[in-house]
């Protein structure tokens, strides 16, 4: 079953071409890392692909309707905007809203997915303090509970895990890798190749205004191709405790 | 939160029914409101009906519109400092009312003035919206309204600047400091059916606006269709706004203060805020149309003037207080 489909899709701004012609479909299970240098349009591809923004070609998620949408892909953007000292709990529990009817409040299974989510983003002791009053890597994770929440099929995350501790960036990359298992799909745009090739089952590498690579880790992440893409060196072993992926140093 | 609008809904009732008793005539509180609904056609029931009803009403009907407009602004916008006026449409009314006065069709048929205020209030919402084009971001649709503002502004200026005599440009001063003084039933049913639909369009954003806590691409990503939300906002803003501004003229500073008190209270949830702020304007306003009765009865005290005394002192002191906070 395909989760996402994008077919062709070219995107330009300000009549530059970010990139052209990007073909890629998600299936169920996959958890997909999204990986470039800056400026190489992880963002711009997963918000064409939603919809946000004007693009040629075509994304299967874009094509369905709005509500229909928000049922399909939950979208966590860069940007962690809380514009109120709302508490966490409130922020986390807006990811129901597509769930529900016009003039429907949250039910019982609603309060129940939320107070999973806060369990598994580690935020129970926190549910009561204001959202703007936490540090920036818990409010990171807070906007993960939210789209967890949201309870879609796919889950669209732009750099969940930048400003997360160690800790909580692999925590949160085992979340997202259960949620794979369960059969749900992930698109997270990362800059840590190291997390990408332990967790991901499969990168999609762009640079140069297209789609470089489409494969799992250990096929994306070639010596050429960091050369050429990211211009470093990198070391990179399959060992014992799984794949281990360390850059090295620029070489150019 | 039930016991918060329990406490606001008594509190507008109270103010509502002292704004009754409130007035030069000496009448006694069980006359007085025995007057308002049975009894013959006499001058008692006459004052009751006719002149302090009707002030009480747009009191109670211009302060909610005015406190609801301030919290879906700043919810759109995620600014507390926001306030309804950022739309252009106050200024568009007024230039309305302005013209009115000096071109003296205001004093040919007593409801020129405001019929013209809410036609400028109207030319000022195809221009906000025309300049801000369907698809633009919340900047966009500050700099259109700044823009249009400005250009009312201006055009007031210049009417005063070239009004025929002092007594016409004495009547655009006072007007546009804003007053409930002297309105008749008329003005209520002239301002009434433009406030219900306003209030129902604003009435309606809350979901959209708690969805855009999180900003505009993850509210939209919810689903919410954010440029039928930014509609439904300034129209309704214009409803309520220009239909207030067209039989009170400009009265500042309740859509701005009103929902930064009770922001607190409703736990930051733009949702919520959106129905206490309608009663925490009307008690505002009811309690300042009170105060200008009491504080100078002979002087005519206008209505603008005492909400500005107070209320820019009471925002001074939250910038104060937000300011220690962020220390």
């Amino acid at each position: 079953m395909r989760l996402l489909s994008i077919d062709r899709l070219s995107v330009s701004l300000r009549g530059r071409d970010v990139f052209r012609d990007i073909s890629f479909s998600i299936g169920a299970g996959e958890l997909v890392g999204l990986i470039g240098p800056n400026g190489s349009g992880k963002t711009t591809l997963m918000r064409a692909a939603l919809g946000l923004i004007p693009f040629d070609g075509h994304s299967s998620l874009a094509a369905l309707p709005e509500n229909a949408r928000a049922r399909h892909a939950a979208w966590m953007p860069q940007a962690r905007e809380i514009a109120w000292p709302v508490t966490v709990e409130s922020v986390v529990r807006l990811g129901r809203l597509p769930h529900l009817t016009a003039m429907q409040s949250l039910g019982r299974q609603d309060h129940d997915r939320v107070d999973d989510a806060l369990a598994q983003m580690k935020l129970t002791g926190m549910r009561h303090r204001a959202a703007t009053r936490l540090s920036g890597g818990e409010q990171a994770r807070v906007l993960i509970a939210r789209a967890l929440v949201q309870d879609t099929p796919l889950l669209l995350a732009d750099e969940p895990v930048a400003g997360l501790d160690p800790a909580h960036q692999i925590a949160t990359m085992d979340i997202f890798a259960e949620q794979a298992a369960a059969g749900k799909s992930l698109l997270v745009s990362l800059h840590d190749l190291g997390l990408a090739a332990r967790h991901c089952t499969r990168l999609i590498l762009l640079g140069e205004g297209r789609l470089v690579a489409d494969g799992p880790p250990r096929d994306v992440l070639t010596p050429q191709r960091l050369a050429q893409i990211f211009g470093i060196s990198a070391w990179y072993q399959q060992t014992e405790q799984g794949p281990v992926y360390q850059p090295l140093e620029v070489i150019r | 939160m039930s016991r918060l609008s329990l406490l606001l809904g008594l509190a507008t009732a109270g103010l509502f029914v002292a704004s009754l008793l409130t007035g030069p005539a000496d009448i006694g509180i069980r006359e007085s409101l025995s007057a308002l609904f049975v009894g013959p056609a006499d001058p008692l029931a006459l004052v009751m009906r006719e002149i302090r009803l009707p002030r009480a009403l747009l009191a109670l009907i211009i302060g909610a519109s005015l406190g609801l407009a301030g919290a879906a602004m700043q919810g759109y916008l995620r600014n507390p400092l926001a306030e309804p006026g950022l739309v252009g449409v106050s200024g568009t009314a007024a230039l309305g009312a302005v013209l009115a006065i000096h071109t003296g069709l205001s004093a040919t048929f007593a409801l020129g003035l405001p019929v013209a205020a809410l036609i400028g209030a109207l030319l000022g919402v195809l221009l906000v919206m025309a300049l801000a084009g369907p698809r633009g971001t919340s900047l966009t649709l500050i700099l259109a309204g700044i823009a249009v503002s400005a250009l009312a502004a201006a055009l007031m200026s210049l009417v005063l600047n070239l009004s025929p005599n002092p007594f016409a440009a004495n009547e655009i001063v006072f007007w546009m400091m804003g007053s409930l003084a002297d309105r008749s039933m008329l003005h209520v049913w002239l301002a009434l059916p433009f406030t219900v639909v306003g209030w129902f369009l604003l009435g309606t954003l809350g979901r959209g606006l708690d969805a855009l806590t999180l900003g505009e691409d993850a509210a939209r990503a919810m689903g919410i269709r954010l440029s039928r939300l930014r509609l439904q906002l300034v129209v309704g803003t214009a409803c309520v706004i220009g239909a207030g501004t067209a039989v009170a003229g400009a009265i500042g500073f309740v859509g701005l203060v009103v929902p930064h008190i009770l922001r607190p209270l409703v736990g930051a949830h733009p949702s919520r805020l959106l129905w206490a702020s309608a009663l925490g304007g009307a008690i505002m306003l009811l309690t300042a149309d009170i105060a200008v009765r009491i504080i100078l009865p002979a002087r005519d005290l206008k209505l603008g003037v005492l909400t500005a005394l107070v209320g820019a002192p009471l925002f001074l002191h939250l910038i104060l207080k937000l300011r220690k906070e962020r220390i």
